[in-house]
């Protein structure tokens, strides 16, 4: 099972790194909220995989680690401060420069897009002018 | 009175100054004058003590751990160097109040003037070194202030800039210098140091201590080749050059030597190297001085070469050189400061410096001449002047040394050529300015100055006058007294009189003066000669030099800091693999003792769902709604894991976290792009960025395996062991949240309400593009509300209100807690929200989430500070058990209190990230059927 477990993290891992490299903002929250599965995962794990013993004391049953567990849970709530904070950056970034790239900078297929986009907005019938800034 | 009014009193002196600026001239000047005379008196009351070898202190402890303390003596060196600092200074605020202009800053310029005093007082008496540094930059940076003080001027600004980067150059090298004799010694203590001249001497480290001191004081002493900068800072006011550059900033370099005289020299590196670049410095100087026009010019060249005159005596081998070394010191602060001002006067009522229009001008101040030329005949050294005095001792000295060997003989004719190119300058000074013919068009007819602005200058001159007369009478005392401090061993029997009989220094005071007369005499053809010369402006040169570091270090951070986060994170995750990739290499083998459990079906089910599941999101990722999906299968399918590995605390807390984020993000989404073309991606891209995930995710897999696979040696037992009787809990993780390590907690809820303050001014003020439809172009549904959702909502919310707090009141003794309970009750208000929008909650009180964050902390802390009215550390908790008919046998717990802040901070931080996001998506909606806005 521990093999498994950790083929599982390495995976997690991978895939956010891979999400993190990229230049949209929304792909790097992505990576993120996946990163702090896996590293909540592995925090997880440094107190060995038990089943059936939760650190809930009765009488004379073995438990499991209680330490990692209680480092994990406020990492996830800090975790998700974490994600909502980056999103919301995401989101005024993308008010304030006009595109969701980290660097600021839109690449041009996403101008294409976003054309694109615009143009199929302005042909649906039921909503002519497209949106309004506020 | 204690000895530390003397540097606080000029440093108070600065307020006065500043306090004063808007006041009347003389008023300024005289209430600038006061404290820094309060302390010139409070050093004359100690003088009889030092001389008496009771040296006064001041001593109080700062951070003793680090040997930082504030000490300061006061010792027959730092007497010497006390009363001219003080004393030329006072005369100098006397001076400058008729020399600035009614348009200057008189205020600012006596600011600093005072600050630059109390830095030299600093440096002059400190007994820590790691003090003595810091004031010895203090002066670094108000010289910087003085130099600048005609601010509007470039050559001020430029020569500013070049003094304080050279000096502060120094510094650096002087503080690292001084680390190193604190490192050698243990001790920044001033008077250790100073006992332990064996231990730096026999240190291995003692050439690289030398030269560093050595770099900082030769630099501040604008000793060859780091002269520069002294001519350049000339473009300061002349009071600050009469200051600077007679009594006090370039002297600094001087006490610094002086000040490590009996523990740095004595060896052949210290007396070579000193002694040298002091001769050099000698020549060049007062060659340099010869041919320039500028009466301060000549003055500043003159001064590089008494420096070098100083520091050539401190690098002699003979028994008295260091002694006739600060004998110099006095008479060159006294003669040059009262030429510096002399020059200040010539310049104020002439309207000019230049030495090829001024001629003649012995007619026209016939008062303000005589003294000039006394104390330009000091400079020179001619007899019954005390400038004779000093050069007499260094005659003598010279003849003594043999540091260069056979090759000795050269140090005494060189010095006496030195002597006579000071003759010369100084003729030229006196000729050249007083007689020689008539003005050449002056901007200006010159007259005599104010009285109190000759005053001065009639005091340094009587002194030049005193001191050559009646050496041993007025400064023989104080000379023992130095003597003593850079001599503890014992000061050898000297004299100073004016007649010594027929002997060699005097043949060599004579050939001096023939031989200046002589050079002066035929200035015409060494003037022609010296045109030759291609003269190069050190100004513009080192500014070259510095645009072209500066250059430099703007591409270089460019390169490196081009603003492009894709780099940043790039460059940290290769790092963070590189961190954890060395000592996995070193680990042999990753598979410990532990033996392996046996896959079970649903672990390995579980396991299969994350790995898909995370794949799924990578692979469409450009499809972001379906990604969303696939990012919350793998949250659900970790909580599950929680479940199963025995962790109920940790799945009920990722699974409402996971609602939470979910909405988070499907809110987030409506306003960003839906939907990312691919085509940006190049293909060398991807298999560089597929490279970088692989090699960590194996690195992290590695490393979970190798820690799952070995025996845990860990404090968690205590824990288990200690939170029924030490917490009174069972459920231990809730335990050690909200009692054991209660600390970390309360620091993580206010990180939580950082990011939720942080998250509401990021909000604040937003320009947002609100889509009316989605990216297919299908409008958003115009039925925000279904019924359907609004009716099941509203009738599950007190359901839902009740299990968060059941959820809260069982927490302590089963899976639960504030944690949980506060994100069950934020999920279900949302949920209201989402169900009736924003409108209708806002009809039934608007709930100010930024109150529950404050109210939570509050609560947290006060539960925590309560265990200090009984005298235990914060947080220290309490519980006890108590009976209630009906209710029954319950417990109360001060961590419960702990835990509601916790339950409350959780629902505001919560509620205040997604209601005002979600506030943001209503705005726009339209509110009519027909879509208008």
């Amino acid at each position: 099972m521990e093999l498994i477990y950790s083929i599982t993290v390495g995976v997690m891992v991978g895939c956010s790194v891979f999400l993190m490299l990229r230049g949209h903002t929304f792909s790097i929250v992505m990576g993120l909220t996946l990163m702090s599965y896996a590293v909540n995962l592995f925090l997880f794990a440094s107190g060995g995989l038990a089943t059936h013993e939760p650190a809930i004391l009765a009488d004379g049953s073995e438990y499991s680690d209680p330490l990692p567990q209680a480092l994990v849970l406020t990492a996830i709530v800090i975790g998700f401060a974490m994600t909502a904070f980056a999103l919301i950056l995401a989101i005024r970034a993308r008010a304030d420069l006009g595109n969701d790239q980290v660097d600021g900078r839109a690449s041009e297929s996403d101008v294409l897009a976003n054309k694109l986009e615009g143009e199929k907005l302005r042909q649906s019938p039921e909503k002519p002018s497209g949106g309004k800034y506020r | 009175m204690s000895l530390i009014w003397v540097p606080v009193l000029p440093l108070l002196g600065v307020l006065v100054a500043l306090i004063l600026g808007r006041f009347p001239r003389s008023m300024l000047a005289l209430g600038t004058a006061i404290l820094p005379a309060v302390a010139l008196g409070i050093v004359i009351s100690l003088i009889p003590d030092v001389f008496a070898g009771n040296i006064p202190t001041f001593y109080a402890e700062w951070v003793p751990l680090l040997s930082l303390n504030v000490s300061f003596m006061l010792d027959g060196l730092g007497l010497m160097f006390t009363l001219l600092i003080l004393g030329i200074g006072l005369l100098v605020v006397l001076y400058a109040r008729y020399y600035l202009s009614p348009a200057d800053n008189a205020g600012r310029f006596y600011a600093s003037l005072l600050l630059f005093m109390t830095a030299m007082l600093g440096v002059v008496l400190s007994a820590n070194l790691i003090q003595m540094w810091f004031f010895w930059e203090l002066t670094s940076v108000s010289s910087f202030m003085l130099i600048s003080y005609w601010s509007h001027r470039s050559d001020a600004r430029k020569g500013a800039r070049m003094a304080m980067t050279i000096t502060g150059a120094g510094g650096l090298a002087l503080l690292a210098g001084l680390l190193l004799i604190g490192q050698v010694v243990g001790s920044y203590d001033l008077r250790t140091v100073l006992d332990s001249g064996t231990l730096i001497a026999e240190s291995s480290l003692y050439p690289v201590i030398v030269i560093l001191v050595l770099l900082g004081a030769f630099t501040k002493s604008a000793q060859f080749p780091f002269h520069a900068w002294l001519p350049q800072a000339m473009a300061a006011p002349t009071p600050v050059s009469a200051y600077l550059h007679s009594a006090t900033m370039v002297k600094a370099g001087i006490f610094l030597m002086a000040r490590f005289y009996p523990v740095l020299s004595h060896t052949e590196l210290w007396f070579a190297v000193v002694s040298l670049v002091g001769l050099t410095t000698l020549l060049y100087g007062a060659y340099t001085a010869l041919f320039k026009h500028d009466l301060k010019g000549l003055l500043a060249y003159s001064t590089i070469s008494h420096l070098g005159l100083i520091t050539l005596l401190l690098g002699l081998d003979t028994e008295l050189a260091s002694l006739a070394a600060m004998f110099h010191v006095i008479n060159h602060a006294v003669f040059k400061a009262s030429l510096f001002m002399a020059a200040g006067i010539i310049d104020h009522e002439a309207g000019s410096r230049d030495m090829r229009k001024l001629n003649g001008l012995f007619r026209y101040m016939p008062y303000t001449a005589t003294l000039a030329m006394v104390a330009a005949a000091s400079m020179a050294g001619v007899p019954l002047l005390n400038g004779f005095l000093s050069k007499e001792m260094l005659f003598a000295e010279s003849l003594h040394q043999d540091i260069l060997g056979s090759l000795s003989w050269l140090i005494p004719l060189l010095v006496t050529v030195g002597g006579a190119l000071a003759v010369a300058y100084s003729l030229r000074f006196i000729h050249d300015v007083f007689f020689n013919g008539e003005p050449i068009d002056l901007p200006k007819t010159p007259h005599e100055p104010p009285v109190f602005m000759r005053v001065p200058v009639e005091i340094l001159v009587v002194l030049c006058l005193l001191v050559g007369v009646f050496p041993e009478f007025i400064v023989g005392d104080l000379l023992m007294a130095v003597g003593a401090s850079l001599m503890p061993t014992g000061v050898p029997q000297f004299s100073i009189s004016v007649w010594h009989g027929f002997n060699m220094p005097l043949l060599m005071s004579l050939l001096a003066v023939l031989g200046g007369i002589a050079l002066y005499k035929q200035r015409k053809v060494m003037f022609t000669f010296q045109a030759r010369f291609v003269e190069v402006d050190a100004k513009m040169a080192f500014e070259e030099g510095v645009q072209r570091v500066i250059a430099r270090a703007v591409s270089l951070q460019e390169w490196i800091d081009n603003g492009s986060f894709q780099r940043y994170s790039f460059w940290m995750i290769v790092a963070a693999g590189f961190a954890l990739g060395a000592p996995l290499i070193n680990l042999a083998e990753a598979r410990g003792s532990l033996p392996l459990t046996g896959i079970d079906p649903v672990g390995l089910g579980g396991a299969l769902l994350l790995i898909v599941g995370s794949v799924a999101t990578l692979l469409l990722s450009h499809h972001r709604l379906l990604a969303l999906v696939t990012v919350s299968v793998v949250g659900l399918v970790v909580s599950m894991a929680f479940a199963w590995f025995s962790a109920p605390d940790l799945a009920l807390t990722q699974l409402s976290v996971e609602v939470a984020t979910i909405i988070l993000f499907l809110l987030a989404l409506y306003f960003l792009p839906q939907r990312i073309g691919l085509h940006h991606l190049s293909p060398g891209r991807i298999v560089r960025d597929l490279g970088i995930a692989t090699v960590l995710g194996a690195l992290v897999g590695t490393l979970t395996f190798a820690m799952l696979s070995r025996p845990v040696d860990s404090i968690s037992d205590f824990f288990t062991a200690n939170a029924k009787t030490g917490g009174g809990g069972t459920n231990v993780v809730n335990v050690i949240l909200v009692d054991f390590r209660g600390f970390d907690t309360f620091g993580e809820i206010t990180v939580l309400a950082i990011a939720a303050i942080g998250i509401y001014k990021l909000l604040a003020g937003i320009r947002l593009f609100a889509p009316s439809a989605d990216m297919d172009g299908r409008p958003w549904s115009k039925d925000a509300n279904p019924m359907m959702l609004m009716q099941i909502s509203q009738s599950l919310l007190p359901l839902a209100l009740l299990v968060s707090a059941y959820i809260f009141l069982r927490g302590h003794n089963l899976p639960g807690g504030g944690f949980i309970a506060g994100l069950i009750t934020a999920i279900a208000l949302i949920q209201q929200y989402i169900a009736n929008g924003v409108e209708w909650m806002r009809d039934r009180g608007d709930l100010k989430f930024q109150w529950f964050i404050v109210c939570g902390l509050s609560i947290a802390f006060l539960s925590g500070a309560g265990s200090w009215a009984f005298d235990r550390p914060f947080l220290t908790s309490w519980f006890d058990y108590f009976y209630l008919p009906l209710v029954g046998k319950f417990e109360l717990a001060s961590a419960m209190a702990f835990d509601l802040g916790v339950y409350l901070t959780v629902i505001g931080a919560t509620l205040s990230i997604l209601a005002n996001l979600g506030k943001l998506t209503t705005g726009h909606r339209p509110t009519r059927p027909d879509g208008g806005s």
